[in-house]
């Protein structure tokens, strides 16, 4: 039995705290605000507060905190990503969900379980290879796995996939883990709002106030703030914030969609990436298998499920362990993912003085999260970009200076 | 203890046919149609499963899949719903997650020591200091969380799906529902299903009966006239999934799923009954109301000897009448509210002598010595206004089962997937729908609406609204009324107590001080509650806890019910197995029209894009480096076949086909010939490489394309794109079906493909040229293209005259030992030649000057696709640069691999794209990206392998084979 738990068996009243205020109307003016009160925004104003002594912060949330993309993905964390600038930053994220749960007094279940990408064919073998060469040069340990060994780590898997796409091999990621997404929401909120943050929820941003080229404050369901720094960390809303400030990006949305089983007993103890299934699954510490596929192939702003995706993501899924046939969905819903052409995030300032974005998330936000608002913090602080996300800059589509990731997004899209 | 009654009208037993079954190790026996739990029950077993998290002993709480309390595993399957899932004869059951069965099991001490300390959400404040024993605990977390254990011998059970097409889909065979079918059927155009997940029709009508024999005649009248009605289909034990745009709604059977498209829904899917909460209510032996009702009429059984009704509302009374009914002695009505109730209903228990305690509540219930069962309640005085319980004037009665009736939530789950809007009706204390979307429409208990006749009637209504919205405008007007009576369910039926153990979630096994703490650490919006506790979040997805959890959170926030909302509904209705949903899967490849020919010959076929291709042919004791490299000798030395058929062809014709090529292919085609074949490239809109192909000039409006196998689709669906945007007078038509390609590639493939004709065109036929002729009969295009040889001739012949002609080559080169070979040689034999393979050579960034084809790019043009990015490209500096290399001579060591890195003073410069062994060259040979300054033949760079060694290459010039063995 834990020290922390005996309080609660012996103690009176339950004297928890609340984890953070629930600020109902914010203040006339702010030095940042941050728009969306996922983990990214959370993050962001929790670094701002730590790192660089910037309290005044505003974290203006639509619905509730962590209840977008923050609280919607399979919550995988890895770093095994294709371009040295993309392996490095998520290899930086990693090194920061290790620490997580000491840093914000709470457990994220932060939980290193290894990730197999699987190789189907000879060209995903090779990029595969590829992967894993890029990894090991930056000092990530990934490394291309044979049959044999996947075996090993998930016994009960079908190598041959049925018969219709056998596997060859496998990249494998040895610090791929996942997390308890909506703590990380709780863990930065709580955090920031200790260190003097207001956290308003159900507070919708209106318009932004932009007058000669430079940030003044922004329009919200309860009223004006003057501001001159704002971030927009929104994800699938991004279009709709960067309508305001009238800068162009080259996002698009698609649903991404998931969905989990009933709880059964552990036996799925790591994570499996198909990308020529289209599938990622992984069992939570629930006993719930998480799982996940593709990108919707067509652009909708709308969280809405199909039924579609759950027949193509299951259908993959008996493939690679038939004897879930009578296994069953319990539940799957849908998130808004902002795509970026090269696959990697637009993060850092922008034409706009005082506007800054952190979007072009897809797919990969979560993992993102803590270096995200860390490095996010600094570019707002400094007000010049950190180091960290040069190649994310905005300006790279202009400068034809891609990040190209696609070859390292999880599934095909 | 035997608790089976008489058989009851319209039971859903066949007594006559008996099955024998265990549990637990001990042997039962049931009848065909009882249910794993009701045939537990009727032989007096209670304890049926343990709880998720404390491992309390549970019962029955619904009988009706709302709770998980029975689930089970046969060793086949994992998670078994006791309560719908028929008994079969010779099942061996146990309850799930348990440590030394059902009724030892260990894990109860988690319940009985431990649950003080793990307060709700107990798992965020500890187990992870210090960082190294989180694993530790996290194992221990990770293997009492879970349910069933999963059976890794359970066979694939693929499901079959159909497609169907209705007018009018109804949502439950209730009475509201088949009321709503039948007032719908009278057009009799109209298609119309009504699906209900139960094993028969009729809904509550079936079970909730007062003791009284009229609601089953009702039900029977009901059923005749569906039954009689042609344009009625009733499937029973079929339940609707979920709603999904424009109306698709995936209707679920054991033996698969449906999915139907209908122009309406109606909704008809009732309430789900709604537990109060109170001290112990999860006791084996205390259950719904509706739990007993249908344990009485559907499998004919005693709920219990000795019960207590615990009330809130009319319901309640119902109950007590059916269980007297059934035999029970009734020793006590406890009904929260203060101020009596329907008269009809008191006069009648009245008459059973009854005792009724208004204003009272069942403060707790008592658990036997063994703590297994109920044995008592305690029963206090309840002040509705203040919630208060006043325990200083309690009472126990003693009883070995209470039926608790408190009140509904609304099965809502498709409306709100469908984008109702909801209200709150404060005379029901129940939401219900505001506003529906197009097409779709609720009646009967889902709708607010309680009286059996008005049931009825609102059935009728949304039938009516339904062929209204499709157009029938002489559907009649039908008003239903209002409700008038007490309100079916209670506002706030929670007792409080200090020890709590009072549960809302049976499921994720959550109290109603849970939610209090909840909130006291700030999760007191509903959907951050949800997600703090994991209310609603079990297997049975909120279905008899979520309403307490709404009522509970809006106590708390001092706010009315309809502020707090309600937690997004999202598919599925119920749990839906895997086999279901994925049916038979299809995985179709595409074969070249010879493909036996190869199996045959002994070729190992190799997926490419949505083609199987052959990657070799087989020779017995011969492995498949030497394979390789004989077939490409075979290729140098005298003569090679090989099945190109997978090759995308593309016809663009039409007075503007010259013109839509110049824009959508870097190069220049409208001063190509007739008879001309010329390379082309595609680039993006960003300049990165696309693919790449051949055109052929067949008739001045006539270009004939080929390119690569697997980006075939996606050049197509550009063209398309682009011939969309530009408006030209074009065709566009994709025949990669229609024909297949034979390559006859090497020194002596001339004498080969000019034995087969007496056209000169043959011998004629140079690089570059294309020309039509007939062989054998069949006519054929044959173009001279140097892909993989100095020498080849692609014949390009009608998809069914393959075979023969291709024989007819094999033949004419026996002579020549010709030698068939595969995508693997072809890969070695280009890249002899030098040529670079988009997709291989190239990924998603690659721009054309980094492969240096500079000359490929015609930017004396007024426009091509990507031309403006290659413009600002082409002042910016190059990061690098794909390179023709060799290793050294008689190269032995850590044989670099495809996407090995090269490494420069420790950067990464680029990486290796193609390497091989070429016995022509008697080198390894490859391409690799490396700094754009290191170009010229001669240059060297470093490749880093596998094994970390370093490995240097040579820049050399291409064909491979010319090259002089300089380096």
């Amino acid at each position: 039995m834990p020290y922390k738990l005996l309080k609660f068996g012996f103690g009176r009243e339950f004297n928890e705290s609340r984890y953070f205020e629930d600020v109902q109307t914010p203040k006339k003016t702010y030095d940042v605000v941050i728009i969306g009160g996922g983990g990214h925004g959370l993050a962001a104003a929790y670094y701002l507060a730590k790192e660089h002594g910037i309290t005044n912060v505003a974290v203006l949330e639509r619905g509730y905190i962590g209840g977008g993309n923050t609280g919607r993905n399979t919550t995988i964390v890895r770093s095994n990503y294709l371009t040295p600038e993309g392996v490095k930053f998520y290899d930086a994220s990693v090194k920061l969900f290790e620490g997580l749960s000491e840093e914000l007094d709470l457990n994220m279940f932060y939980s290193t379980r290894g990730h197999f990408t699987l190789a189907h064919t000879d060209s995903s073998m090779r990029t595969m290879r590829w992967r894993a060469e890029v990894n090991k040069h930056v000092g990530v340990d990934s490394r291309v796995v044979g049959r044999d060994e996947i075996a090993k780590a998930c016994p009960q898997m079908d190598l041959d996939c049925s018969g219709h796409a056998a596997i060859k091999g496998a990249l494998y990621h040895n610090p791929g883990s996942v997390a308890r997404h909506d703590a990380v929401a709780w863990g930065y909120a709580r955090g920031a709002a200790n260190l003097g943050v207001d956290i308003i929820q159900m507070t919708e941003v209106q318009d932004i106030d932009v007058r000669n080229g430079k940030v003044h404050g922004v329009q919200t369901s309860k009223g004006y703030i003057s501001t001159g720094k704002v971030l927009s960390a929104v994800a699938g809303f991004t279009p709709r914030i960067t309508k305001m400030v009238d800068i162009k990006t080259p996002i698009t949305i698609h649903p991404l969609q998931a969905c989990v089983t009933e709880p059964m007993k552990p036996w799925l103890d790591t994570i499996i990436v198909s990308g020529s299934l289209h599938v990622y699954v992984s069992q939570s510490s629930r006993g719930e298998l998480v799982m996940g596929s593709s990108l919707d192939p067509y652009e909708l702003h709308s969280t809405r499920s199909s039924f579609d995706f759950v027949e193509g993501l299951t259908s993959h899924i008996v493939d690679m362990f038939p004897f879930l046939s009578n296994v069953k969905v319990v539940r799957q819903w849908a998130g808004m993912a902002d795509l970026t052409p090269d696959f990697a995030p637009i993060m850092g300032k922008t034409e706009i003085e005082g506007f800054y974005l952190d979007a072009g998330w897809g797919t990969w936000g979560f993992k993102a999260t803590p270096i995200s608002g860390k490095t996010m913090a600094a570019t707002i602080a400094n007000d010049k970009a950190h180091d960290l996300i040069h190649s994310f800059r905005l300006s790279r589509f202009e400068d034809y200076e891609l990040t190209g990731e696609k070859g390292a997004a999880s599934v095909g899209h | 203890m035997n608790m089976r009654i008489n058989k009851q009208t319209g039971e859903w037993l066949e007594r006559e046919k008996q099955i024998n079954f265990t549990y637990e190790g001990k042997k039962f026996t049931a009848y065909e149609g009882d249910t794993i739990t009701s045939a537990l029950w009727a032989s007096g077993e209670k304890v049926l499963g343990r709880s998720f998290k404390y491992h309390r002993p549970r019962g029955v709480l619904s009988l009706a899949n709302h709770d998980i309390n029975v689930m089970l595993t046969d060793g086949v399957d994992t998670n078994i719903r006791g309560d719908v899932i028929t008994v079969k004869e010779g099942m061996s059951l146990t309850a799930v997650n348990t440590l030394g069965g059902v009724k030892k099991d260990n894990l109860r001490y988690i319940g009985k020591l431990l649950s003080p300390f793990l307060v709700v959400g107990f798992y965020y404040k500890a187990f992870f200091r210090p960082r190294f024993m989180f694993p530790f605990w996290e194992n221990i977390i990770r293997h009492g969380a879970g349910l069933g254990k999963v059976n890794f011998n359970y066979p694939r059970i693929p499901k079959p799906k159909l497609n169907e097409h209705y007018d009018v889909l109804v949502v439950g065979a209730g009475p509201s529902g088949l009321a709503a079918a039948l007032a719908a059927s009278l057009d009799k155009q109209l298609k119309i299903l009504i699906v209900d997940e139960n094993k028969q029709a009729g809904g509550s009508l079936g079970y909730d009966r007062a003791g009284s024999v009229t609601p089953q005649s009702q039900l029977e009248e009901l059923l005749s006239e569906v039954n009689i009605t042609p344009n009625i289909t009733l499937r029973t034990d079929a339940y609707a999934g979920a709603y999904y745009t424009d109306h698709l709604i995936p209707i679920i059977e054991f033996s698969g799923i449906t999915k139907v498209r209908t122009k309406t829904l109606i909704i008809a899917t009732g309430v789900f009954e709604q537990p109060p909460v109170f001290r112990n209510n999860d006791l084996p032996g205390v259950m719904n109301g509706s739990a007993a009702q249908r344990m009485i009429y559907r499998y004919g059984i005693k709920p219990f000897n000795d019960g207590v009704v615990f009330t809130a509302n009319d319901y309640g009374y119902r109950v007590a009448l059916d269980l007297i009914h059934a035999g029970t002695n009734v020793k006590a009505v406890v009904d929260l509210r203060k101020t009596p109730v329907s008269s009809i209903l008191t006069r009648e228990l009245a008459n059973h002598d009854i005792r009724i305690y208004s204003g009272h509540c069942v403060y707790e219930a008592l658990a036997t010595s063994d703590d297994m069962a109920v044995k008592g309640v305690v029963i206090c005085p309840f002040d509705e206004e203040t919630n208060q319980a006043d325990s200083e004037q309690s009472f126990t009665i003693e009883c070995d089962g209470v039926a608790m009736s408190a009140g509904w939530a609304s099965a809502a789950a498709l409306l709100y997937q469908s984008g109702m809007k909801v209200k709150y009706d404060y005379t029901i204390e129940q939401f219900i729908p505001d506003s529906l979307p197009n097409g779709i429409f609720a009646a009967g208990k889902v709708n607010g609406v309680y009286d059996f006749d008005q049931r009825i009637a609102d059935g009728a209504r949304a039938a009516a609204e339904a062929m209204r919205y499709m157009g029938m405008d002489n559907a009649p007007v039908i008003t239903v009324q209002a409700h008038s009576n007490v309100s079916p369910s209670h506002s706030f039926p929670v007792v409080p107590h200090p020890k709590g153990k009072n549960f809302v979630d049976f499921d994720e096994d959550i109290q109603a001080k849970d939610f209090i703490n909840a909130a006291k650490e700030g999760f007191d919006n509903i959907e951050l509650m949800k997600r703090f506790t994991t209310v609603g979040m079990g297997p049975s997805q909120g279905k008899h806890s979520n309403m307490n959890a709404i009522r509970i959170l809006a106590r708390i926030r001092e706010l009315p019910v309809e502020k707090i909302g309600s937690t997004t509904s999202r598919p599925f209705f119920h749990p839906t197995p895997i086999g279901h949903l994925g049916g038979r899967n299809f995985h179709p490849v595409r074969q070249s029209s010879i493909q036996s020919w190869h199996a045959d010959a002994g070729a190992v076929f190799v997926d490419v894009g949505a083609w199987s291709r052959p990657a070799y042919y087989q020779k017995p004791g011969v492995d498949l480096a030497e394979i390789i490299q004989q077939e490409s000798m075979a290729v140098h030395n005298a003569v090679g076949i090989i099945d190109g058929s997978s090759l995308g062809k593309i016809e663009v014709c039409g007075p503007d086909a010259a013109q839509f090529l110049e824009k959508f292919f870097t190069g220049k085609f409208a001063d190509q010939k007739v008879g001309e074949i010329r390379y082309a490239l595609s680039i993006d809109e960003s300049a990165v490489v696309a693919d790449d192909g051949i055109v052929s000039r067949v008739k001045d409006e006539l270009f004939y394309i080929t390119i690569g196998t697997s980006n075939a689709a996606m050049v197509y669906r550009e063209m398309q794109r682009w011939l969309q945007m530009w408006q030209l007078d074009v065709g566009l038509i994709n025949v990669t079906g229609s024909y297949g390609i034979i390559n006859v590639v090497g020194p002596k493939a001339v004498h080969v493909v000019s034995s087969l004709t007496q056209d000169p065109l043959v011998s004629k036929l140079t690089a570059g040229k294309v020309g039509e002729t007939i062989i054998s009969e069949v006519p054929v295009r044959i173009m001279c293209v140097t892909f993989v040889s100095n020498i080849g001739y692609e014949i390009h012949v009608p998809a069914d005259s393959m075979l023969a002609v291709w024989e007819k080559l094999i033949k004419a080169g026996t002579a020549y030992d010709i030698r068939p070979f595969g995508t693997d040689t072809q890969r070695l034999l280009r890249l002899e030649m030098g040529h670079y393979l988009p997709a291989y050579d190239t990924d998603g960034l690659t721009i054309p000057y980094e492969l240096g084809c500079e000359s490929e790019l015609a930017m004396d043009k007024p426009f091509f696709v990507g031309q403006r990015s290659l413009k600002i490209l082409a002042k910016k500096t190059l990061k690098k640069r794909l390179v023709p290399f060799v290793l050294a001579d008689n190269f032995s060591g850590q044989m670099p691999e495809d996407c090995n890195l090269v490494i420069e003073n420790g950067e990464i410069k680029g990486r290796v794209t193609s390497i091989s062994y070429s016995s022509k060259v008697d080198r390894v040979i490859g391409f690799a990206y490396v700094d754009p300054n290191k170009v010229e033949a001669g240059s060297q760079f470093e490749i880093r392998t596998d094994n970390g060694s370093m490995v240097k290459a040579t820049v050399v010039n291409t064909p491979f084979f010319n090259s002089k063995k300089e380096f």
